[in-house]
């Protein structure tokens, strides 16, 4: 068993958030993890993205080769068209529908999204007017992370544990949130996976 | 949080820096450097490390971290030095000669090279700095041996009485895997060298300590040929052999998914080259592929010099492309696999560069110098290293050069002698205090016409807002090298103070000495605490 995972999204989005809780879980059931990420001056407000790999095997590369990833998990839509050519075939495509708007030549909404649904797998949600609604825009990670975990080689379960885990810092309130987005986030996906 | 496992989850810079900590270092000496922060951050909020004293304060910069470390080793205790290869640069006065007067306490070096130049103006290879100092060069291909191979390094330095270099690369300082943690040794006592002279190296005892670093080269080659990561795996397949050095392993063995490589492989983590499984490959294979991060370092050290009856192929002959970062896929392509190298990006993506933050007072700095209009500044802004050399790209595109830690002013200086007027230079707060100061003498000495702005967040921005060396400082600093208080100026870079800006700069400018303005507001990334604390400061500097 091996998972290739992309995330994408702009410097300081919390991609790595996301890549925390697949980690922490993954380490919890004795899985390997490799995770790479981008710092430096992409940072600021540029394109960045996150390679998670999760195997019972030994992994080797941390960067994922080109047409071998089983997931995109994007927090804005243009980004996560960015690293199609690491798509596998039957590969699924996840985004929330929000754009995140910091360039003069930002292409049209409708394109993008007209470019996602041709893609056979593909989520494309409102993850973030989902997180508004449950209270806590923030949460959007959490939206987006439930609604591919049926996708993942993770237990419910361990995820919700590793959820847990990570805002344990931050209070109750904040860990229920988190929870109750990455519920809902697991409600909406339905229709998109059957 | 992991009770199922013994493994910690580690940066491979976080692994190195645990390693260190573990391998008894009574101090860590560093300048920020993208991808080498991590390491010393990972030792700065270490409980571990503050219950043990460890030394982990920023250095102004790296050649004076690297000296810092050479005195603890001096005192005879383990010291690490860290910083990115184009650091190294700034170090390679006292790295040279350490490495001729040797060490005391275990040293080590560790220089994160950027293949590829995600965050630097170039893809240097810090293993050529390793041999041009004749010393041992480790390079880790994965998290777990930054762990290993780090405490290895101090045991090793030690043994030879020599400083050890790690050399890193970007994708394995920032990427992620479980490591499993060793025992912690203690911290040497303080315990002098036995051989005093050997840091005196005047050149009566500087030819002594440079014969006997190279008598010991085949003492330090021995180590290497012996090394347990050096690896020689066997391959039924001998119509290649493979060297596979650092992180390029990785990129090799994914390529099989698990499965044996077919070809013989070395895989090679310790310098200077292991001649005898080198030898072995040249015996068996019918040709030697190359695999390495950064420049053709053994590829060039193996290959025939004139080309003919050539066998080895890499990057110098074009079977791995000779710039960027290695990756799986350049890799598969090399061993004859049928990749397609797929860039088929769908044509609505646009391009997001990086850009300054939303309130950033660069950003206002920028409005002002452009108001100046084009007979002011074409051509004639020398920028520097910083978050604010993103002033090069539009909107702005107010900056005309971007080359080393400091040489805005010096350029611009060296343009103003050659009669350019106005000649302006834009550095960092934390830029100026690490190599801007000196030039600045330079000018002031022969009073330059040159229009110095300090754009001063009080913050090392680009790495992630670590402390300044130049915050609260920067007045009596410049007013200690000689500029004159008339034509040393303070601004705040908001816009409702545009049209006051304008006009202070362009009065400077006017000015035929060196005048100095100091464009001060907090980093926006910075907590609100430091933010309120850093106002008070600035405004008791003023009163």
């Amino acid at each position: 068993m091996k998972t290739n995972i992309i995330l994408a999204g702009v410097g300081g989005q919390g991609i790595l958030t996301i890549a925390a809780v697949l980690d922490t879980a993954a380490l919890d059931n004795d899985l390997n993890i490799k995770q790479s990420e981008v710092h430096g001056m992409s940072q600021r407000g540029g394109a960045v993205q996150s390679h998670v790999r999760i195997s019972d095997k030994e992994i080797f590369s941390d960067l994922i080769p080109q047409g071998k990833a089983d997931l995109i998990i994007s927090v804005e839509p243009m980004e996560l068209l960015r690293y199609l050519p690491f798509l596998k075939e039957d590969g699924f495509l996840v985004t929330d529908s929000n754009p995140f708007v910091n360039i003069t030549n930002y292409p049209e909404l409708e394109d993008l999204y007209k470019e996602i649904k041709s893609h056979k797998n593909n989520i494309l949600i409102d993850a973030k007017q989902i997180a508004k609604d449950l209270g806590n825009s923030k949460a959007t990670n959490m939206v987006l992370l439930g609604a591919v975990s049926s996708l993942l080689p993770l237990s419910d379960e361990s995820l919700q544990k590793a959820i847990k885990t990570l805002f344990e810092r931050k209070g109750e309130k904040i860990v229920a949130k988190n929870l109750e987005a990455y519920e809902k986030g697991k409600e909406v996906a339905v229709e998109f996976i059957l | 949080m992991n009770s199922n496992s013994t493994k910690k989850l580690l940066l491979g810079n976080e692994a190195l820096a645990q390693a260190a900590i573990d391998a008894g270092i009574s101090g860590v000496y560093a300048y920020p450097g993208t991808p080498s922060t991590e390491i010393t951050e990972y030792i700065q909020r270490s409980k571990t490390a503050k219950e043990l004293k460890i030394h982990s304060q920023w250095s102004v910069n790296e050649k004076t971290a690297m000296e810092a470390a050479l005195g603890m080793s001096y005192a005879g205790k383990r010291a690490l030095t860290v910083m990115k290869h184009v650091g190294l640069n700034v170090a390679a006065d006292v790295f040279m000669n350490m490495s001729v007067a040797g060490i005391n306490g275990g040293l080590v070096v560790v220089v994160a090279d950027d293949p590829s130049m995600h965050s630097s103006q170039n893809e240097q290879d810090s293993r050529y700095y390793g041999k041009f100092a004749m010393i041992p060069i480790l390079e880790p291909s994965n998290q777990q041996e930054c762990y290993t191979i780090t405490k290895y390094a101090f045991d090793l330095s030690e043994k030879l009485g020599l400083p050890v270099l790690i050399r890193l690369v970007t994708r394995l300082s920032h990427s992620r895997a479980g490591v499993t943690l060793g025992n912690r040794e203690p911290q040497n006592e303080i315990h002098l060298s036995k051989n005093p002279k050997q840091f005196q190296l005047i050149p009566m005892h500087a030819r002594g300590r440079y014969k006997h670093l190279v008598d010991i080269q085949t003492d330090i080659l021995e180590t290497s040929e012996n090394s347990y990561f050096n690896e020689f795996k066997k391959g039924p397949n001998t119509s290649i052999g493979i060297i596979a050095s650092g992180i390029a392993y990785n990129y090799l063995m994914e390529n099989f998914e698990g499965e044996k490589c077919p070809y013989p492989v070395l895989k090679v983590s310790q310098y200077p080259l292991p001649k005898k499984p080198i030898k072995q490959l040249f015996d068996t294979c019918k040709k030697i592929l190359v695999l390495e991060d950064g420049y053709p370092f053994i590829e060039e050290a193996i290959s025939d010099f004139l080309g003919e009856n050539r066998n080895v192929i890499g990057r110098l002959s074009g079977d791995i492309p000779r710039v960027g970062e290695l990756n799986p896929d350049n890799i598969a392509n090399a061993l004859g696999f049928d990749v397609v190298i797929n860039d088929n990006i769908p044509k609505v993506v646009s391009g997001r560069p990086p850009e300054l933050c939303v309130g950033c007072g660069h950003r206002d700095l920028f409005d002002a110098v452009n108001a100046l209009g084009k007979e002011m500044t074409s051509q004639q802004v020398f920028g520097d290293i910083g978050c604010y050399a993103l002033g090069v790209l539009s909107p702005y595109e107010s900056i005309n050069t971007l080359i080393d830690m400091g040489a805005s002013i010096t350029m611009a200086k060296g343009a103003a002698d050659a009669g350019i007027h106005p000649s302006i230079a834009i550095i960092g707060d934390s830029t100026f205090t690490h190599s801007g100061m000196t030039g600045l003498l330079d000018a002031v000495i022969e009073n330059t016409p040159i229009t110095v702005i300090i754009s001063d967040n009080s913050a090392i921005a680009m790495t992630g807002a670590q402390d300044s060396s130049a915050s609260g400082r920067l007045i009596d600093i410049c007013k200690g090298i000689g500029v004159v208080e008339t034509h040393l100026k303070v601004i705040t870079p908001l816009h409702k103070n545009l049209q006051e800006n304008i006009d202070l700069i362009r009065d400077e400018i006017n000015y035929k000495g060196v005048s100095v303005i100091i464009s001060q507001r907090p980093c926006v990334q910075l907590p609100k605490e430091k933010k309120d604390k850093l106002n008070e400061l600035k405004k008791a500097t003023i009163n």
